[in-house]
């Protein structure tokens, strides 16, 4: 399992990278922005994206609009990790095909039960 | 009565006996009188208007040199600030800091996390010969190698107990950030509700001279709030400082994933 993080905030990266090895993820790259992603992810095989939404650059949303519009790409499993708390802004990213959608602050409880959950129902 | 209020109604005042002035000298056929009277008005609104801009101007320029870290912070620290020039170089600065708390929180977490894990290992091992020795299963020359183990164990706890307690204080320290950090937003804080204060007192200021000089611009203000009630509701606008103030966003985790399930999620 190959993920992609992509955060502008290097932090949070290692944040989210840490938790992910925790569940057992060690294979992970990251981006800052949508912009450098979108060659990592046509080049990498990756087979899970995690993203914050609010970046320079590429935001997030276009990201997952890219990743969607990309014939290679478009059934990448996608989770939206942002401080993005919108009612309009939700709805426009599960529109938009969002797997998975947590607001920051979050908890390693929650990104585990998202990621099981788009696990489960890919597979199921 | 302030003084800008004075001023404005001796504005007023002036305005009043001039155009009394002006109707009469209109009256008596004296056009240069009248002429003079117009450019006196002229004058005296102008001379209200650059005043008015004037006191705002330097008041504004106070605030911001005003804005001075002076006290309270250890000599390095405050050796950094004064090489700062400007709320955005303080802003930078709270970058700057908090990130290298995190930083430095994560490293001692990473160091942290093999001991811990290395102790827990060694624990579970040796509580399985343990159990092994409680339910007397245990051979002689066995047990004589548990016995050694153990002590080893007892010695290893103590030191690696020893290690984690130092990086458990400095996780502690590093967060000694939010009071530094803390005291420059303060300060960013109080310049911006002082640079707000005089921008609303320039505003009711070109609102008198607006009224003064008889200038009306109704339509601009509204025309910007319909563009702005009628923005791109999906464009990136940070953490929602107060949720519980606002209709229109999710205020924790659960209200994302009962959105999200009302979708078909």
């Amino acid at each position: 399992m190959k993920i992609l993080i992509v955060d502008d905030f290097a932090t949070m990266r290692r944040i989210i990278k840490n938790l992910l090895k925790d569940l057992g993820f060690h294979n992970t790259q990251e981006a800052d922005d949508g912009t450098t992603a979108v060659p990592l992810l046509n080049s990498g095989n990756f087979d899970f994206l995690v993203t914050d939404w609010n970046m320079p650059g590429m935001t997030g949303f276009d990201l997952l609009k890219h990743v969607r519009a990309d014939p290679k790409l478009k059934d990448l499993p996608v989770l939206m990790v942002t401080a993005e708390a919108k009612r309009e802004q939700i709805v426009a990213a599960a529109q938009a095909g969002v797997n998975g959608y947590i607001v920051k602050p979050f908890t390693a409880a929650v990104l585990k039960d998202k990621i099981e959950k788009i696990f489960e129902r890919i597979e199921g | 009565m302030t003084d800008e209020q004075h001023e404005s109604g001796e504005f007023e005042q002036k305005l009043r006996e001039a155009t009394a002035e002006l109707t009469e000298s209109i009256a008596k056929g004296d056009l240069t009188e009248a002429v003079n009277l117009l450019q006196q008005i002229n004058d005296e609104r102008h001379r209200n208007l650059y005043q008015e801009v004037g006191r705002l101007t330097r008041a504004l320029h106070d605030a911001i040199n005003n804005f001075h870290i002076d006290s309270g912070l250890n000599p390095q620290a405050s050796q950094q600030m004064s090489e700062m020039a400007d709320a955005s170089d303080r802003l930078n600065y709270v970058i700057g800091m908090t990130q290298e708390a995190a930083n430095t929180t994560m490293d001692k977490v990473e160091e942290c996390t093999p001991i811990n894990d290395n102790i827990g290992r060694e624990a579970s091992q040796l509580r399985k010969e343990w159990a092994k020795l409680m339910s007397r299963e245990m051979k002689a020359d066995e047990f004589r190698g548990l016995y050694k183990r153990i002590d080893l164990f007892l010695e290893h706890v103590e030191t690696q107990s020893n290690v984690l307690s130092e990086k458990f204080g400095e996780i502690t320290l590093a967060q000694g950030y939010q009071d530094l950090t803390g005291q420059v937003l303060k300060r960013v804080s109080n310049l911006v509700h002082e640079v707000e204060s005089s921008l609303v007192n320039l505003v009711c200021m070109a609102g008198q001279v607006d009224r003064i000089t008889g200038i009306r611009h109704p339509q601009m203000a509204q025309q910007k709030q319909v563009a702005k009630e009628e923005g791109d509701g999906t464009l990136p606008e940070g953490p929602i400082v107060s949720p519980d103030k606002r209709s229109d966003v999710v205020a924790n985790q659960d209200e994302v994933d009962d959105l999200l399930s009302s979708l078909g999620f």
